[in-house]
């Protein structure tokens, strides 16, 4: 089955309705089901943000000894995991991709890439200017920092290999490949902080124990979180639709431009 | 076995491999990967004359002498990590959050009297983030002199976690 008839609108019901995961592939389920999701996860992102922005930079305590600058915080902690969790999206459309032929999965992947390059700059900005007034530099090649610059690259390759065939289908294997090569960066990001000295500091919210962080502090990081989160899907849901909404209307180009074509040589 | 179980299997494998050739090669790197190097360590792992490295650890309590040299302000303070502690040189302006107690990173050499010449002096907050009331509490109560290093455990004077009775 090649990519233009994969996403024309279908003639009529599936056969059997799919099979479990290709249940999710059909381009037709996908619109009507995050058609009716989308607005609410914008909805949840816009107020939700709202609300940890106001609390965080208006309302909540400053650390002690950083001042106002700890409440960059806000952005930066969020940010950083919406870089971490798209990457982690990213290579789940490529196992999905290469191991189940998912076709939806490709144009995820190819969306994904954008708005995660987007977070992660977000996230090294955003430390950059954190780290100047506190730790006394912009920038230092300590393992955190290196491993997240290379995330970003990583990034910036998934989307350029996506688009860098004619054949579409070949830009999404490169992509997938690249994307699952690159996961290996995920741990490293992680535990960077812990195998190895760094300048930046260790998490403060882990799984196991108490944060160290107080609850004043911490509480704005929760909606701010949820709100960008939320953000993520809705853009990464929107650019999914608009994908999938292209391929359709090229299909049926295609299709009427075929039987024009036909039908004039009958004419002929 | 389906196409499909083979091409997870493949990509499990090529998994492993990829995870175990970076694995290798980061334990391989990992002094290089080290951002700095402790005052113990250096007792056993000297760089050498002239060498530059970066120096981590905590200020020491009560170590800082701060003078002014020329019209440029000068500091002296010994860098510790509680076994060893090394004697820093530097001039130039410090960063707002250096203070007694505080965790710094300086670039610097050694000289020969084994004491430290820095060019960068770079401070390294912890991962505790409390407000200016509680700090003072910890401080006024003596569970936490900011001076001799890193915070009491979060549990402490975090009311997320429940206070232990009569405590």
């Amino acid at each position: 089955m090649d990519a233009s008839t994969e996403f024309a609108p279908p003639p009529g019901p599936l056969p059997g309705g799919g099979r479990n995961l290709h249940r999710f592939a059909n381009p037709g389920r996908f619109l009507r089901l995050s058609g009716r999701v989308l607005p609410w996860v914008s909805a949840i992102a816009l107020i939700a943000t709202a609300i940890g922005l106001v609390w965080g930079l208006g309302f909540a305590p400053a650390d002690w000894q950083q001042g106002d600058s700890s409440r960059i915080m806000y952005i930066h902690v969020p940010a950083a995991m919406l870089s971490y969790m798209g990457y982690g999206s990213l290579a789940l459309c490529a196992v999905l991709s290469l191991v189940w032929r998912h076709p939806l999965a490709d144009l995820a992947a190819a969306e994904i890439g954008p708005v995660g390059a987007a977070a992660t700059a977000l996230c090294l900005a955003t430390g950059s200017l954190w780290g100047k007034p506190m730790w006394g530099a912009w920038w230092v090649w300590d393992a955190r920092l290196t491993s997240v610059l290379v995330l970003f690259f990583l990034y910036l390759g998934q989307i350029a290999l996506v688009r860098a065939f004619d054949d579409p289908q070949r830009g999404y294997r490169a992509g997938a490949i690249l994307a699952l090569v690159g996961a290996v960066d995920l741990p490293i990001i992680k535990y960077s902080v812990d195998w190895w000295n760094t300048l930046h500091q260790g998490s403060s919210i882990t799984l196991t124990g108490a944060p160290t962080m107080y609850v004043g502090i911490l509480y704005p990081l929760i909606p701010m979180t949820i709100g960008m989160v939320a953000g993520f899907i809705a853009i990464t849901l929107a650019r999914t639709r608009a994908a999938v909404m292209e391929r359709r209307i090229r299909a049926l180009l295609q299709a009427r431009a075929r039987t024009e074509a036909v039908g004039q040589e009958a004419a002929i | 076995m389906t196409r499909k179980k083979r091409r997870l299997l493949v990509l499990l494998v090529c998994g492993l491999g990829v995870g175990t050739a970076a694995g290798l090669s980061l334990w391989a790197l990992s002094s290089d990967v080290a951002f700095f190097t402790s005052p113990s360590q250096l007792a056993h792992d000297h760089p050498g004359p002239g060498r530059s490295f970066r120096l981590g650890g905590l200020v020491e309590a009560g170590s800082v002498q701060r003078t002014n040299e020329g019209g440029k302000p000068t500091a002296s303070f010994r860098v510790t990590d509680g076994n060893t502690a090394v004697v820093v040189h530097y001039s130039g302006i410090l960063p707002d959050l250096f203070r007694e107690g505080q965790g710094v990173v300086s670039l610097g050499t050694l000289a020969p009297d084994g004491s430290f010449t820095a060019q960068e002096v770079l401070a390294k907050h912890d991962e505790t983030y409390m407000p200016k009331e509680v700090a003072e509490a910890l401080k006024k109560s003596g569970h936490w002199n900011p001076e001799q290093g890193a915070p009491p455990p979060a549990s402490t004077w975090n009311t997320l976690t429940v206070k232990k009775t009569g405590g």
